[in-house]
């Protein structure tokens, strides 16, 4: 996991394949028309989200004091609460729970948060077979593949491919069509059995609310249901940017989720979880706090806006980048616009630098963002940040003569005549297609236009030579004589 | 709370309803056992789970009507449908809120069975979620029973965003709105 992550690579790779970006288009241009529409239908989209990016600011301003809160107020209601610093004593937690109550089968929802720190491999190390029950997830689990959406784990699947991958795991014998119905039934039936007799569920958790310690879960499936239900014992991981001071505030954030999330407006089913009660679902519950980068990500004044996130995955959707190379070339559990700020912050600029980078700077993020995530400033920051940490010492010495030739008139048009004479033997009708050596990369995936045969100002000078030069104002401009009346 | 809502809410809840795949029926007060009884001839329901305290008014005849106490999860999937009351409804996102009310019964009952039938009465819909909300808080914080709010069958859009109804949660989901008297 230390070696950086190449994107440029993955993303080629990725934009070679044609199933892949068929797959990409019909998803992201459905769902994208289906969250445009149900965000038209509100009176107040940017008033709601307004309040919404002020809500998780104050939030996270005070991050500490509703964790604290959050903590009493959970442990009041009969939750135990773990804080786990990064992703080691998360996975630690959740399998010494595992381990206490015997437990070697549990049933999990789709949640980043576990999938960030990478769980269903931790707790299969210790022997316990962690079992995804969101279909997509399952899919993805089951074919041995790593998610490539936030919020549509398996967009990268077509149905046939999915027929084929349960017909060689979960379909028992039993003829498939490319149904998605029977696809999700097979899954039904698959997950029923561990439904029934699953000793422990984990899930994520949308939001946390430091005023009741309660846990929201959304879903449409019904699998939440299931995992929050029926084990007697319940693990929630959590990261800590998803506490909320209020039901109140909850409630705003629920407007605002579904509708840019699945374009609905309301999912199925969204549960509250507060602590345990007797007699109905479970009888043990903990609640894992997961930091693993996030207070470094807050410390970045600039940065510290992309933990507003609340993973409804609209940027995706949207972005011409993410909708043509598809969630795995980000190298990231958080692909995407959002993925490409919130990584390199919560993960390292070290492996990361190249993602910032990832993006035409077109704003099409920031315009859908239900927490008004400026995401192109974000990207200019890192890309900075990038520069400043991460760029080899040979870019520092091009852009550092770079800025001594523009720093003076003299010196900017003598390069202008090296870099004339220099390329000349290059262009072909008036364009440069390939530069040679080290400046290939440049040309790799644009052309460049050459500098002109004559600059405006050596025109200028060959016509007019004898009078003034041109853009240079007179110490004084031309006093007229004042007339009096 | 009003003793009756504005129809123009109570129409907006059933269309609502009607856009997110839920059968929404209209009923009498004093004929909802038999449009119980009718939804449940019609799917072929034969064990009925109800929560213990579901109202005797409620529960229909000719049906195995099983009460819930604490039934384990494999018995809950023995029943062929659920049937029960809730605490609010909101009319702007089609939404029933189960949370600790009496007829509410426990999570489970209303999940796994494959058949779920609600019981609404029209002054129980509150207009939207930030209007429904200071009752969920209060059941929240007053009891801390855990809420869930259904708004639509369980559904999947998982393969190529196709909108597949009953994965996990009932396939079916009818609402029974019972009018005023």
């Amino acid at each position: 996991m230390s070696r950086a992550h190449d994107f440029p690579a993955a993303a080629r790779a990725a934009l070679a394949d044609a199933q892949l970006r068929a797959n990409l288009r019909g998803a992201t241009h459905t769902i994208r028309a289906r969250r445009a529409a149900a965000v038209a239908e509100l009176p107040d989209f940017e008033g709601l989200r307004e309040q919404a990016r002020r809500v998780k600011d104050d939030a996270l301003d005070h991050l500490d004091e509703l964790l604290a809160r959050f903590e009493a107020a959970a442990t009041a209601a009969g939750a135990q609460v773990h804080h786990a610093a990064d992703a080691g004593a998360a996975n630690a937690f959740v399998a010494a729970i595992a381990r206490d109550h015997g437990v070697t089968e549990l049933v999990k929802t789709k949640s980043l948060a576990t999938d960030e720190i990478g769980l269903d491999a931790a707790l299969a190390a210790t022997g316990v077979e962690a079992v995804e029950t969101d279909l997509a997830e399952l899919i993805v689990q089951l074919a041995g593949d790593t998610a490539s959406h936030i919020l549509v784990p398996a967009v990268h699947y077509s149905r046939g491919q999915v027929r084929d991958l349960f017909l060689r795991t979960i379909a028992r014998g039993r003829e498939l069509s490319d149904d998605p119905r029977e696809l999700a039934e097979v899954s039904r039936v698959y997950l029923r059995e561990r439904f029934l007799r699953a000793g422990m569920g984990v899930t994520g958790a949308n939001a946390g609310v430091a005023e009741t310690g309660t846990v929201c879960v959304v879903e449409n499936e019904g699998n939440g249901r299931m995992c929050t239900t029926l084990p007697s014992v319940l693990v929630t991981v959590m990261g800590i940017e998803k506490v909320v001071a209020t039901l109140d505030d909850l409630a705003l954030l629920l407007r605002l989720l579904p509708r840019s999330a699945t374009g609905e407006r309301m999912s199925s089913y969204v549960s509250l979880l507060t602590g345990i009660t007797p007699g109905d679902g479970p009888r043990e519950y903990h609640i894992v706090l997961l930091d693993n980068g996030r207070r470094d990500a807050l410390a970045d004044p600039v940065g510290r806006q992309a933990l507003r996130c609340i993973r409804c995955s609209a940027c995706l959707n949207v972005c011409p980048v993410y909708t043509r190379v598809g969630g795995h070339a980000y190298g990231s559990i958080y692909p995407g616009p959002i993925g490409a700020i919130l990584t390199p912050q919560l993960w390292g600029m070290e492996r990361h630098a190249e993602l910032p980078f990832a993006s035409s700077l077109c704003g099409a993020c920031a315009e859908v963002c239900p927490v008004g995530i400026d995401i192109p400033e974000v990207l200019l920051h890192l890309r900075a940040r990038a520069v400043r940490e991460q760029a080899p010492a040979a870019e520092k010495v091009v852009y550092g003569a770079a800025a001594w030739a523009f720093g003076a008139p003299r010196r900017f048009a003598a390069a202008q005549k090296a870099v004339r004479a220099a390329e000349r033997p290059l262009a072909r009708r008036g364009l440069v297609r390939r530069l040679p050596g080290p400046l290939a990369g440049w040309t790799e995936g644009r052309d460049l236009r050459p500098v002109a045969r004559e600059t405006f100002r050596e025109w200028w000078a060959r016509e007019r030579g004898s009078e003034e030069r041109p853009g240079r104002c007179r110490e004084k401009p031309p006093v007229r004589e004042e007339k009096a009346p | 709370m009003n003793s009756r809502r504005g129809e123009a809410v109570v129409a907006g809840f059933a269309e609502r309803l009607a856009l997110q795949h839920v059968e929404v029926r209209r009923v009498a007060a004093d004929a909802v056992a038999a449009a119980v009884a009718g939804v449940c001839a019609e799917l072929g329901v034969r064990r009925l789970g109800v929560p213990p305290a579901l109202p005797e008014p409620w529960r229909p005849a000719g049906v195995d009507v099983v009460e819930d106490h604490g039934l384990a999860p494999a018995e809950l999937d023995t029943l062929d449908a659920a049937l029960t009351g809730c605490t609010l409804a909101i009319a702007e996102t089609g939404s029933l809120v189960l949370a600790a009310g009496p007829d509410d019964g426990r999570r489970a009952l209303s999940l796994v069975p494959d058949v779920y039938i609600c019981v609404v009465r029209e002054d129980q819909i509150e207009p939207d979620l930030p209007a429904a909300m200071p009752r969920i808080a209060g059941v929240v914080r007053d009891s801390g029973h855990p809420v869930v709010i259904v708004s639509g069958p369980s559904a999947t859009s998982d393969i190529e965003l196709h909108r597949v109804e009953g994965v996990h949660g009932p396939r079916r989901l009818v609402v029974l709105l019972v009018g005023p008297g």
